[in-house]
């Protein structure tokens, strides 16, 4: 679908620009961005997907203990317990007709998942293995915990994404790998056109136009110094939708994942908890049965993170710093181990020198998720607020997996939500496109400014002749976000971070980039993916600081409680790139279902 | 006698030598691959030195150290840093690993003590430490890696009893991070025709999976002399998984698979 180049002239510099035109345009290859590609070349949609790494590079491969589904293998559960659980996951920010849309269609998505290859862990008669998950419980909170997370070994992630990329294959996908995305095509009515891309083992430009464009970008977990994350989760897609002029909804809610190994940050599954480990302190106490005198170390992950800080902060912490915890897998039985959490084993070996079925692992609450991202509806379409219309969907725009805010996970996600959301919203999002768009329809002619305007930034970047180079800034940043935007927060803490995040902001106008070729130039990379972290960085401090109660994983010790009078609703934030100022405003929970076939979830209490 | 003509640019050349960092106690000499498309010049290593009390434990660690503190224009391929997506597989004082899981300590230094660092063997390299892999690539697509069935699709899933899952075991875990078959000599002979290791270990989980049902065709598709007969049984690839995967033992059953159905 390619055709001729334009060749642009930027600061003197010649940039010729490849064009191809499509149907749509995927932007990503994890979990959502494979899913929503194979839906839309099964409609017959003319489709690319792009990425700026190899697909079984995304971070999806990291994922581990498993995905969500009330398949009911392992015992009575039904979607209404699995909504429910979410619902009061997300300490009643997610919208619950996205929710109902997420948990109803998770059983036919691991199915499919299954039949087409996912080699999950199996019971005795040959179904789906499930274990029990942070949050997940029956009889709406009242029962014991529910074994819905369907799991391959420790490795689900990994499973599915390998899985997912062979489907790709097989409806013969037309991918662009290591391609790196700069900027949206708007045009002047807030329609995105399409992407432009640099092709890193070339060094030429693409422009991809489209007439649907699914961000599937992930998460930006490198904006804070220690995370589970992946170098590559720098929100490209959030980032561009910013600088596009469009709101990013929920960005306070950063999930700290209970269990990074300490130091390397690197995951242990909450599947360990699952599978029956414990965290202890100094005391050798297992202090979560204070905390969470039911759930005990299988609450949801911001109470269990906010318990581990606690006895930190008592100074029950473990090791010599006294700045840690200890998460017990000894007692279990090694066979058990070996079958079913064989990659923590050996993460734990690699990166903490433990032999786990004899020691305990030292670990601590770390980043790990982004709740928050570009507002959407269930179709996946991007949604903005128009002119009183919080609901108003963005032509020719989507966003699925964690760069999209459904918003599904609301304040706090529950672990094995998010690989089902991929999937869920993956699949959604290529039935809306097949519901909308008709394979080949003639694209519009489009203005050249959008492309200036992307090159011109990279030709900015290309040349940046500052004092510091991208890792000083990106320490800065870093260090901001991790000291005074955490796991507790107060007024003034977040006050000052920011202060601080925008000086860092400010600063980064003097960033030094020494490679100025285009081919497989990461240093111009990393100063891109740099400048996209910081909108988010700086965009997720003033959420924090604007928030003035206690949800999910925003705790403010200011403000201690929940409070649904003022703050039932989601944050909005737009970034002004020039001026470097934020705007904030709100839209509104949906406070209903997608059908009558199930209640509204009233607020109450979040106990586990 | 055999004329070889090798490229003007094979020739690696001594490269620069960057500064020690200033005030470090504990330095390790890293020798580093560098090559730059957009010049003439010969591929060369570079030479610097990390501070070890600021850097961390493993080989990626330094490189980034190097590329965040000393030279910005080193280039490689790096994401999950945890030995899961396969990115930053490259070798490492002569052998292929995954520089993310490696310790520096664990490194067998060479006889000056220091760490060599060159892009994966063999194959063509598009700059510095980043290997071109698209051969690699389309291997593993050529072998169908989907689940392939005749049977209708169940309303839930496929039954699987826990033995047979246990056969995928060993062989699912692959991140395709091409340390097998760039350390293959027969695949560095015949990388256009042999699948190599980590395609055939591929073939053979889609070849034992109990719901897969196209075991015949998939047998026949492999059935080529350098498809498939080209391992030597060297074993490379065995002793360099990162995963600790055995894709010789893979290849092996599949070629008693070939003759039990020839048979």
């Amino acid at each position: 679908m390619a055709s001729q180049s334009n060749t642009y002239s930027i600061n003197g510099r010649a940039y010729p620009v490849i064009d191809h035109t499509f149907d749509v345009v995927v932007v990503g290859a994890g979990g959502a961005g494979l899913r929503a590609t194979v839906g839309c070349s099964q409609a017959g949609l003319n489709t690319a997907c792009i990425s700026k790494v190899f697909p079984t590079r995304s971070h999806t491969v990291a994922a581990q203990g498993g995905v969500a589904a009330s398949l009911g293998n392992m015992g009575p559960d039904s979607w209404q317990w699995h909504m429910f659980d979410t619902v009061k996951g997300s300490d009643w920010l997610g919208d619950q007709d996205s929710i109902e849309y997420l948990v109803r269609h998770a059983p036919a998505a691991v199915y499919e998942l299954e039949h087409w290859g996912v080699p999950f862990s199996r019971t005795e008669d040959g179904r789906i293995y499930q274990r029990p998950f942070g949050g997940m419980t029956t009889e709406f909170g009242k029962g014991p915990p529910a074994q819905r997370t369907c799991a391959a070994a420790d490795r689900t992630g990994h499973a599915m994404l390998h899985t997912l990329y062979g489907q790709a294959l097989k409806h013969d996908t037309q991918f662009f790998i290591e391609y790196f995305a700069i900027d949206l095509l708007m045009d002047d009515d807030g329609h995105c056109r399409g992407v432009i891309a640099l092709e890193l083992a070339t060094g030429e430009l693409h422009r991809f136009r489209s007439h649907m464009t699914i961000l599937a970008t992930g998460g930006y977990g490198r904006a804070y110094f220690s995370c589970t994350s992946a170098h590559t989760c720098t929100g490209d897609g959030n980032a561009m939708v910013l600088r596009a002029g469009l709101p990013l909804q929920d960005m306070e809610f950063v999930q700290f994942h209970p269990t990074g190994i300490y130091g390397s940050g690197c995951l242990i599954t909450e599947g360990a908890r699952g599978e029956g480990a414990y965290l202890t302190n100094s005391e050798g106490e297992r202090f979560m049965e204070r905390y969470a005198p039911s759930a005990k170390d299988l609450a949801s992950r911001d109470v269990v993170s906010r318990s581990m800080t606690m006895e930190i902060r008592a100074g029950r912490g473990v090791g010599k710093k006294k700045d840690h915890i200890f998460l017990h897998i000894d007692h279990l039985d090694p066979a058990i181990i070996h079958e079913r959490l064989p990659g923590i084993s050996e993460s734990a070996k690699i990166f903490a020198g433990v032999d786990v079925t004899k020691e305990p692992i030292p670990v601590l609450p770390t980043v790990h998720y982004n709740m928050g991202g570009i507002p959407t509806n269930y179709h996946g379409e991007v949604v903005t607020k128009k002119d009183g219309n919080p609901d108003a969907v963005v032509p020719g725009l989507m966003a699925i997996g964690e760069a999209s805010c459904v918003s599904v996970h609301g304040a706090n996600r529950l672990g094995s939500n998010s690989l089902i959301d991929l999937v869920v919203f993956g699949r959604a999002a290529g039935l809306r496109c097949a519901e909308i768009l008709k394979p080949n329809a003639p694209h519009p002619k489009l203005d050249t400014k959008m492309d200036e305007l992307a090159l011109s930034r990279l030709d900015r970047f290309r040349y940046a002749s500052g004092a510091h180079p991208t890792s000083h800034h990106r320490k800065e940043m870093q260090h901001v976000m991790q000291n005074n935007c955490a796991v507790f927060r107060t007024g003034e803490v977040l006050e000052e971070g920011k202060k601080l995040i925008h000086d860092v902001w400010k600063n980064s106008a003097d960033i030094k980039v020494s490679d100025h070729s285009l081919i497989w130039n990461t240093d111009l990379m990393e100063a891109m993916e740099l400048d996209n972290l910081m909108s988010q960085a700086v965009v997720t401090m003033e959420c924090a600081a604007a928030r003035t109660e206690s949800r999910g994983a925003h705790a403010r010790e200011d403000f201690a409680e929940r409070d649904d009078m003022n703050w039932m609703k989601h944050s909005l934030a737009w970034v002004d790139g020039e001026k470097q100022t934020v705007k904030l405003d709100d839209r509104p929970v949906h406070n209903y279902t997608m059908t009558d076939e199930v209640e509204y979830v009233e607020p109450r209490a979040r106990v586990y | 006698m055999v004329e070889i003509n090798l490229p003007k640019n094979s020739v690696v050349k001594e490269g620069k030598v960057w500064p020690k960092p200033e005030g470090a106690t504990r330095i390790q000499e890293f020798k580093i691959y560098r090559w730059d498309p957009d010049d003439d010049a010969n591929p060369r290593y570079d030479t610097y030195y990390v501070d070890r009390d600021d850097c961390g434990p493993m080989v990626l660690d330094a490189l980034l150290w190097i590329k965040d503190n000393v030279d910005s224009t080193l280039t490689l391929r790096r994401s999950c840093r945890e030995g899961i997506c396969g990115s930053c597989a490259m070798n490492i004082n002569g052998f292929n690993m995954l520089a993310c899981t490696h310790g520096i300590d664990d490194v067998e230094a060479d006889k000056l003590g220091r760490v060599n660092v060159r892009p994966l063997p063999h194959m063509p390299v598009l700059k510095d430490l980043i290997p071109d892999l698209t051969n690699f690539f389309v291997q593993h697509a050529e072998i169908k890696p989907w689940l392939q069935t005749r049977s209708p699709d169940p309303e839930k899933e496929r039954l699987q009893v826990p033995s047979d899952r246990a056969k995928l075991d060993g062989l699912y875990e692959c991140i395709l991070c091409a340390s097998c078959s760039t350390s293959c000599p027969s695949y560095w002979w015949n990388g256009d025709r042999f699948l190599g290791p980590a395609a055939l270990l591929q073939a053979y989980r889609w070849l034992i999976d109990s719901r897969d049902e196209e075991t015949g065709s998939r047998l026949d598709d492999l059935n080529d002399s350098f498809k498939l007969y080209r391992c030597l049984t060297i074993m490379n690839c065995a002793n360099t998984c990162p995963k600790g995967l055995n894709p010789a033992h893979a290849i092996a059953e599949i070629k008693k698979m070939m003759v039990a159905k020839e048979n």
